[in-house]
């Protein structure tokens, strides 16, 4: 690869000032997420990278000669997918290089007839799709992360009376989020000593047999261990759903969460009375 | 081979299943629990498995055994102290244990059987049994 290194070596300020014009054309800048000087450094810094990495004659990306490069455009990536690039921006980045290389490499593959060309290309893909990877990567660690903290905060269980809880369930339930929304229930049963336990869904825009499923077990894990559910505010459209999709629910419900409440009440022999006139 | 103690409380048995269950003591404890109704013409069992934290299929269905064979023998069975993850663990393995009734602890669990004992008719409460 002698002849990447001569290519380097001898137009490094033309092709980086090339490819600095080409990422500005092509509206690198334009976000407003990074400035003129910052993509300067950061081409700076992968040029000099790369010419160091090519010295040592391997066109292997993963060698330990392309440790720099491949540590650069990781950190770049990952960055980049955390300031919300699209994958065309990030992966531009790399792309772009191709065209100041190849323009000069003409010029020199005339001379020099072993030129590979074909193993340039090769490399400077591999390098591509390196930063998409770790893009790629970054970005789901994102979701994962975001998935996990709606997971948590969705899943709170309130203690209405002495012996009665709530949980009033918001968004679609999935396997992972039942699961964690089943065990803080069955938690709170044993920490609050809860007799009654109501799980409210009114804020379940869809229940697919999957989730009704999820929604029984949980009753059935309930009662086990003493307590017993009633579910509360099922919809409509639910109701209907459940029906037609033969699902048996077994379990008592009752239209309101208030409705649910005064009989849970009542079930542990009390119930809410007006002392006195309203005031006003 | 050790053996579950069984006590007796009023008209009622009391189970505490302290060590690990494995299947030949939860046989064991079947026949002993049957006996020992007869023997006494208890009304109630209470099982007490707050320290178990492991119930696999066999012992989910002796739970379930017990308690069907002392309905036969006219005593209601009442399971208490399960755990969280014990309860989610039989519900996935499919065992609900329809049959048998559960509370949240030993002090519920007799409260229950006491009403239960009162509604029927069997027993006044004030007897202590016998």
């Amino acid at each position: 690869m002698v002849f990447i290194r001569t290519l380097l070596n001898t137009y490094q300020d033309e092709i980086l000032a090339e490819w600095q014009r080409q990422l500005v054309a092509e509206g690198a800048t334009r976000s407003g997420r990074i400035t003129e000087a910052e993509l300067a450094n950061q081409c700076q810094a992968f040029i000099d990278a790369f010419a160091a990495a090519v010295s040592s004659g391997s066109t292997d990306i993963n060698s330990p000669a392309f440790g720099g490069v491949r540590d650069f455009l990781s950190d770049t990536a990952r960055h980049r997918a955390v300031q919300g690039y699209t994958p065309s921006e990030t992966a531009g980045f790399v792309f772009s290089l191709k065209k100041p290389l190849f323009d000069r490499l003409s010029s020199i593959a005339a001379e020099d007839p072993s030129t590979d060309v074909w193993a340039l290309t090769h490399l400077l893909d591999q390098l591509g799709l390196l930063t998409m990877e770790v893009f790629q990567r970054s970005r789901e660690e994102v979701i994962l992360r975001q998935q996990q903290e709606i997971s948590e905060l969705s899943t709170p269980v309130v203690q209405l009376w002495k012996g009665v809880l709530a949980l009033p369930l918001i968004g679609t339930l999935d396997s992972v989020r039942t699961q964690v929304v089943m065990e803080s229930l069955l938690q709170n049963i044993v920490d609050h000593e809860a007799e009654f336990a109501i799980i409210d869904i009114t804020g379940v825009p869809t229940v697919d047999t999957l989730t009704a499923q999820y929604l029984l077990k949980t009753v059935s894990a309930a009662r086990l261990m003493g307590a017993e559910c009633i579910i509360s505010g099922i919809r409509p459209q639910i109701a209907q759903t459940i029906v037609h999709l033969g699902v048996e629910l077994d379990v008592i419900s009752k239209a309101t969460l208030a409705e649910a409440f005064a009989m849970a009440l009542q079930r542990t022999g009390r119930a809410v009375t007006r002392v006195g006139k309203p005031a006003g | 081979m050790d053996r579950i103690p069984i006590l007796r409380m009023g008209d009622c048995l009391l189970v505490t299943i302290q060590v690990d269950m494995h299947d030949r003591l939860a046989m064991q404890l079947e026949e002993d629990l049957s006996e020992r109704i007869v023997a006494s013409g208890a009304k109630g069992v209470l099982i007490d498995i707050s320290s178990l934290e492991i119930i696999d299929s066999f012992i989910g269905r002796m739970l379930d055994n017990i308690a069907s064979v002392a309905r036969v023998l006219d005593a209601e069975t009442v399971v208490v102290g399960m755990r969280p993850a014990v309860a989610m663990t039989l519900v996935e393995l499919g065992l609900s244990l329809n049959r048998v009734s559960t509370s949240l602890n030993v002090e519920k669990g007799m409260a229950l059987i006491r009403t239960r004992l009162l509604n029927s008719g069997d027993v006044d409460a004030d007897d202590g049994g016998d």
